[in-house]
């Protein structure tokens, strides 16, 4: 099982419902669930019944494929097949900073360690880390740097602009 | 140059204890190869040949002679006492430990140095012209704007994991452009619009390698407030949209050329709409911040007889003049010119310098060109600013240690990657021939007949030896798990007009064909040229057929 740990490296627990077909669709519409975008494509109606809805986006599925709906999702998972497949990155800024999300925004699948950072800076709330990933390492590699350069979700002024207001 | 602040220092040490966690995690076998790759490609370490190669960070080609001396004391104390200064102006220990790594890049962050991106599927070190700041014909000095450009890439969060990698080139030069910005992924010229105001034509898709295209002009005038956040507009397209299944085809150039740089260029255009004036957008007083760095050192007003006695000594000293001919630039400061300390003396690898060289050359900044240095895509060093009174003195001096060859510019100045002997993506070696290439042709009357003439050698279709823009560009090809090479003539950058790429002559040649055929192909121009006809115009004149069939009626 992967890890789902937030911004200051705690662990949280999952209380999505990872729901891959209609068929197993829980009766308790205070359930959260999570489904991939064309489960969610396919059955709005019978989906948003349900309070906490999330949606989970593959590497190729963009932003604005969800962004009118941002409203109904409490929760956007962003998956990452490879570690290297840095198209994810894209997708949570313009989630964060266009469409102007700001439910839980969680990075699924290949989630490693020396990424949190980076996740962090472009607008992830939630990390859910592979399972072998240690944890004790977490803390301090989103910790690493105390300042960026450029502007991101986390700090959305850069550097320069806050150089000239010291 | 830029000098650091608390916050650039801060960034940079934190950068050297991340890497140093990583490091102590993947010896210690928690984390796999697969995994650690890509963190150590972005601090600069490959696993190569034989061993693993570091290659530290010389943001735009800059350096002070504390830097310099820095890593000459690197090169002793972690590797074999010398290293390589690569075409992108980047600096190369071939024999590093792993285990010693974080502990050099603690030492490069302590004279405000680092590796950062110098490799990996990332925004690397941005390149510009050797001369930047002294040369006489800048629409604006490009190196506060490569600053700019450097602290905005460096650990960009969207950018850190790109379809491939990606270079930035900067040229500021209305009449040349020793950056070669066209064969960049995205190449920024400096220009000035009719009301007077300063900004970026923006270049998009060009590049050497497998594929190599010349970039298209997306944006003629895009004003400097603007430049960051179109370049994240560029990245972010190129970052969703560029190829992930092939790496061959994961450039950019792969992508503007698909969609058709019209499309790709409307698509930037579109994702930049929202992003203009955004907190990206630069302001005035960040530009003069990072100016502030770059101001003229003081100049000494020029003495009236300098110019006369430099005469009356060239005419004297025949290797002076040669020196002279060959290895000084015009200065924009009366009284001042560029020296270039040639790192091509026959018998050792281009590029590379050893740690008394390093030092020596860093005294020699301190004594003549107010402590500053630059290394040019030409693999060689340049003291940027020397008073043409300590000409003399500096000839000798840089006699003494090597740097005095008075070949820059010429067939022997070749720009050669380290191939073979190191890299472990080699086809073939480099450094023999250009090694056996020098030492056939090193007359330097005949050098000198031929004039300008750029010959590169790449060791395998990375290009990191710029073998296409070579005006005689050869690159080694794998025949049946043999070492071969591939001639091509008519490549050029640097020039006014766009680069160009060089066409194959023919089938490819041994190691030991090369000088025999490099030798026909300069007869075959000695012979058709016209008078003072540069050899690439004469190719452009007379076309690849009769050095086609000179070169192969020899062969047969
Ligand atoms: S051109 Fe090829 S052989 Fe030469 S350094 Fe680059 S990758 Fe290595």
């Amino acid at each position: 099982m992967p890890k789902l740990i937030n911004q200051q490296a705690e662990l949280v627990a999952d209380d999505y419902l990872w729901l891959e077909d209609l068929a197993q669709l829980p009766t308790d519409e205070q359930q959260g669930l999570l489904v991939p975008l064309a489960l969610w494509q396919q059955a709005r109606a019978e989906l948003q019944r349900f309070k906490r809805l999330g949606v989970k986006l593959a590497s190729d599925e963009f932003a604005e494929l969800i962004a009118a709906d941002l409203g109904k999702f409490s929760l956007v998972a962003i998956e990452f097949p490879k570690f290297v497949d840095g198209r994810g990155y894209s997708t949570a800024r313009l989630l964060r900073e266009r469409y102007n999300f700001t439910g839980e925004l969680r990075a699924v699948g290949d989630v490693l360690l020396d990424q949190l950072h980076y996740l962090k800076r472009c607008g992830f709330s939630q990390f859910a880390l592979r399972d072998d990933q240690n944890l004790a390492h977490a803390s301090a590699m989103l910790q690493v740097f105390s300042d960026s350069y450029q502007s991101g979700v986390d700090q959305p002024q850069p550097l320069f602009r806050r150089r000239q207001l010291a | 140059m830029y000098r650091y602040d608390e916050v650039d220092q801060q960034i940079v040490d934190a950068r050297v204890s991340e890497f140093r966690l990583q490091t102590e995690r993947y010896l210690a076998g928690e984390l796999p190869e697969e995994e650690f790759r890509p963190l150590r490609l972005m601090n600069g370490l490959y696993v190569q040949r034989y061993a693993p190669m570091l290659r530290v960070a010389i943001p735009y080609g800059q350096l002070n002679s504390e830097q310099l001396r820095a890593l000459a004391q690197i090169a002793d104390q972690y590797d074999k006492g010398y290293a390589h200064f690569s075409t992108r102006t980047n600096l190369q220990y071939n024999w590093p430990n792993i285990a010693d790594v974080p502990d050099i890049l603690a030492d490069l962050a302590k004279v405000q140095m680092h590796a950062v991106q110098t490799s990996g599927n990332c925004i690397r070190n941005t390149t510009t012209d050797q001369f930047a700041g002294i040369a006489k014909d800048e629409v604006a000095d490009p190196r506060p704007w490569c600053e700019i450009i450097r602290q905005w890439s460096t650990f960009h969060p969207e950018f850190a994991y790109l379809p491939r990698k990606f270079k930035i080139a900067v040229n500021a030069r209305a009449s040349q452009d020793n950056a070669a910005i066209e064969v960049h992924d995205i190449g920024l010229q400096l220009v000035k619009n009719e009301a007077g105001e300063l900004g970026f034509a923006v270049y998009v898709g060009g590049g050497l390698g497998r594929t190599p295209i010349i970039g298209s002009l997306i944006q003629p005038f895009l004003p400097w407030q603007h430049l960051l956040t179109y370049l994240d507009a560029i990245l972010r397209v190129y970052n969703l949209h560029g190829r992930r299944d092939n790496k061959y085809k994961a450039r950019i150039k792969i992508l503007v050329k698909a969609l058709g740089p019209e499309v790709f260029a409307a698509k930037v255009d579109a994702e930049w709409q929202h992003l203009k004036d955004g907190p990206e957008t630069l302001t005035q007083a960040e530009v003069e911040r990072v100016c502030q760095h770059f101001i003229d050192p003081d100049y000494l007003p020029a003495q009236a007889d300098a110019e006369q006695q430099l005469a009356q000594l060239r005419s004297d000293k025949p290797g002076f003049d040669r020196w002279l001919t060959r290895n000084l630039t015009e200065h924009k400061q009366p009284g001042y010119a560029a020296v270039t300390l040639s790192l091509k003396k026959v018998g050792i690898a281009p590029g590379d310098a050893t740690s008394a060289q390093m030092r020596a050359a860093a005294d020699l900044a301190d004594r003549y060109s107010f402590g500053l240095l630059r290394v040019s895509h030409f693999q060689n060093l340049v003291l940027t600013d020397v008073r043409l009174e300590d000409l003399p003195a500096l000839w000798q001096e840089a006699k003494e240690h090597g740097f005095a060859s008075p070949t820059v510019g010429t067939l022997s100045d070749m720009i050669c990657c380290p191939g073979g002997d190191f890299c472990s993506l080699a086809n073939a070696r480099s450094i023999p021939i250009a090694e056996a290439l020098q030492a056939r042709f090193d007359n330097l009357d005949f050098l000198y007949d031929l004039g300008d003439l750029e010959l590169n050698i790449s060791g395998c279709m990375n290009a990191c030896g710029h073998h296409h823009v070579g005006n005689i560009g050869i690159l080694g090809v794998d025949k049946k798990g043999q070492e071969f090479y591939q001639v091509s003539l008519g490549g050029e950058s640097g020039s006014k007009a766009s680069p160009s790429i060089g066409q194959i002559i023919g089938p490819s040649f041994s190691e030991q064909e090369i000088p025999q055929v490099v030798d026909t192909v300069l007869s075959v121009y000695v012979q058709q040229r016209q008078a003072e006809e540069r050899f690439i115009d004469c190719f452009r004149r007379i076309g690849m057929a009769p050095f086609k069939e000179a070169v192969y009626a020899k062969a047969d």
